[in-house]
């Protein structure tokens, strides 16, 4: 398998095509928005999540971009719903390090939790697309702080 | 004649791409390959003759500023000027915002009565083009925050050429300084700088030419295209990083203030008041980058060796290869015209792939060992007119070869198939 065709593996392909979560939508839940651009392209994407207890009742968003930055979302989508917001944050941060892995084969475990994401592996192999891959997982983190910190 | 083959020249040329390819650069409108020439004059430079420019009196100081004084005439001959009309800067971003801030410094008194014609006040326009390139965009959004004076811009039609039939409104009584490009880094359109500056000067706005785009690949010669000051950087022309010049009319570098301030720029200091040396020494405040001049100097020469004529006809051929090209493939649309005889365009080509972001299809090019340019080549008012987000954009210098332009016609056509978006979608 070349190096592209193992960064644009057939999964991704369709989740770049499908767009799980795509379109702006509300759930039960204190929300949270988070808008991220990213600058090299000007590929944006605008994700909301909603968080009711500790659990994230709906993750939804809308943008455009390239393959690699759709298909992430769609992905984080699929992980993120109804899990715990301490699991989303441990699922974001196994994701970031299969990033930072530059094509390494993630172990079972990691695959495991990232299911679908695990796909992302080839994109490792090139810096300067591990942005795209990262912008959805950018906008979640911020999101999820906006939706969690105190009122004041 | 046919054109040389240079691609000797360029020792970048001969390194492997990804996977073991050979590399097919495409990608010159963003930055040039460097040919030996360039590259062994600044090495000479820094060998035998480096030492403090325009000061101290030892023997490499003198040759020096000798090496250097030649460059700046070598850069000033490219372009039909004379030295002392030549400014050394950052590159072409550095230029422009010289002229916009040293306007804007012009507007608060500094500079006395003679800098008084580059004042701006409210009640003035500065006036630009929808298809420009951000740094000659911003730095005129700024500059009207700055003194009040209002922004317009002249439109672009859906090719992005300049559409003139409001040019007598839009340059009107109130402008003071029209900005444009001589030639476009997306749709390569050239625009037509007579018909702006014919309209500036009737109504004594100043002229600040982008010329980015068209020194490498025109023969340009700012006198003759009129303009008051123009922009250019040598990286784009085959010269290093870290360099390039603002052109300015003898009589308004000497009129109009410095917007950096510092060391070797001027004549007299005291701790309340400073007057400044001629230009174009007053504008280079602290040490420069004197090896990269020497090298922008020796791509100038490169270029003029090579001939400017030939290089121009080489240019359209390619242009017209690659344009005519990628409209002939299904699913791919080119940003402006495919141009040719009567149009001409300069060598390069943005295209929008149906279904397929410009980040993938890069991708799918660098696999092939194709270098190009992805995503809105800081030209994002001119996309959204254009109706895209952003384009793929390939782009020629003389070192680029039909069978270049050929592999890159023929992996283009291939990258809606390996994303599934090449049937009947």
């Amino acid at each position: 398998m070349s190096g592209l065709e193992q960064m644009y593996q057939q999964v991704i392909i369709d989740h770049a095509r499908e767009r799980h979560g795509h379109g702006l939508a509300d759930s039960p839940g204190r929300v949270g928005e988070s808008f991220q651009v990213n600058p090299v392209c000007g590929d944006e994407v605008r994700l909301r999540v909603a968080v009711d207890g500790d659990r994230i009742t709906g993750v939804t968003w809308e943008g455009h971009g390239c393959s690699i930055s759709q298909a992430s979302v769609s992905v984080l989508h699929d992980l993120v719903e109804g899990a715990t917001v301490r699991d989303a944050a441990e699922i974001a941060a196994t994701f970031r390090a299969l990033m930072d892995a530059r094509g390494e084969p993630p172990d079972s475990e990691t695959e495991e939790l990232l299911g679908d994401g695990a796909a992302f592996v080839g994109v490792g192999r090139y810096p300067a697309r591990i942005k795209c891959a990262l912008l959805g997982w950018m906008a979640l983190k911020d999101a999820l702080i906006q939706a969690t910190k105190e009122k004041t | 004649m046919a054109f040389p083959d240079v691609r000797g020249d360029f020792p970048i040329l001969t390194r492997q791409a990804r996977g073991g390819r050979r590399l097919n650069y495409l990608d010159s409108a963003a930055t040039s390959h460097q040919p030996r020439h360039v590259l062994a004059a600044q090495d000479e430079f820094v060998r035998e003759r480096y030492g403090a420019v325009g000061r101290g009196a030892h023997l490499l100081a003198e040759e020096a500023t000798e090496a250097v004084d030649s460059a700046r005439w070598d850069v000033a001959r490219f372009v039909g000027a004379d030295a002392g009309e030549i400014v050394w800067t950052e590159n072409a971003t550095a230029a422009l915002n010289l002229v916009a801030a040293a306007m804007g410094a012009a507007s608060q008194g500094i500079g006395g009565e003679e800098a008084r014609r580059f004042a701006l006040a409210e009640g003035d326009e500065i006036v630009i083009t929808e298809t420009e390139h951000h740094a000659d965009i911003i730095p005129w959004q700024i500059l009207a925050r700055r003194t009040g004076a209002a922004l317009r811009w002249i439109p672009v039609d859906d090719d992005g050429r300049l559409r003139l039939d409001d040019l007598s409104d839009i340059v009107g009584d109130r402008a003071k300084v029209v900005a444009f490009q001589h030639a476009s880094n997306v749709t390569g359109v050239i625009h037509p700088v007579s018909a702006v500056v014919e309209r500036a000067r009737a109504v004594g706005a100043l002229t600040v030419l982008d010329a980015c785009q068209s020194a490498p690949h025109l023969s340009v010669d700012f006198p003759s295209l009129g303009v008051d000051f123009a922009a250019f950087s040598a990286h784009k022309m085959l010269g290093p990083t870290g360099i390039g010049a603002l052109y300015g009319r003898r009589e308004l570098l000497d009129a109009l203030p410095p917007a950096v301030y510092g060391g070797s720029t001027v004549k007299t200091v005291t701790m309340t008041e400073t007057t400044w040396l001629d230009a174009p020494a007053k504008f280079e405040a602290g040490s420069q980058p004197v090896v990269q001049a020497v090298g922008f100097g020796a791509a100038a020469r490169y270029l003029t060796e090579l001939g400017r004529e030939g290089i121009e006809n080489r240019d359209r051929e390619l242009a017209g290869r690659l344009r005519r090209g990628v409209t002939s493939i299904d699913g791919v649309r080119l940003l402006g015209p495919v141009g040719g005889t009567g149009e001409p365009v300069i060598g390069l080509a943005a295209v929008e792939v149906e279904g397929v972001h410009p980040h993938d299809v890069g991708q799918v090019l660098d696999d092939a060992g194709i270098a190009v340019r992805v995503g809105h080549h800081c030209a994002q008012p001119l996309h959204a007119r254009l109706g895209v987000q952003s384009s793929t954009r390939a782009s020629t210098q003389v070192y680029t070869t039909d069978e270049d332009v050929d592999e890159f016609l023929e992996a283009l056509a291939g990258v809606r198939g390996f994303f599934g978006a090449g049937g009947s979608s």
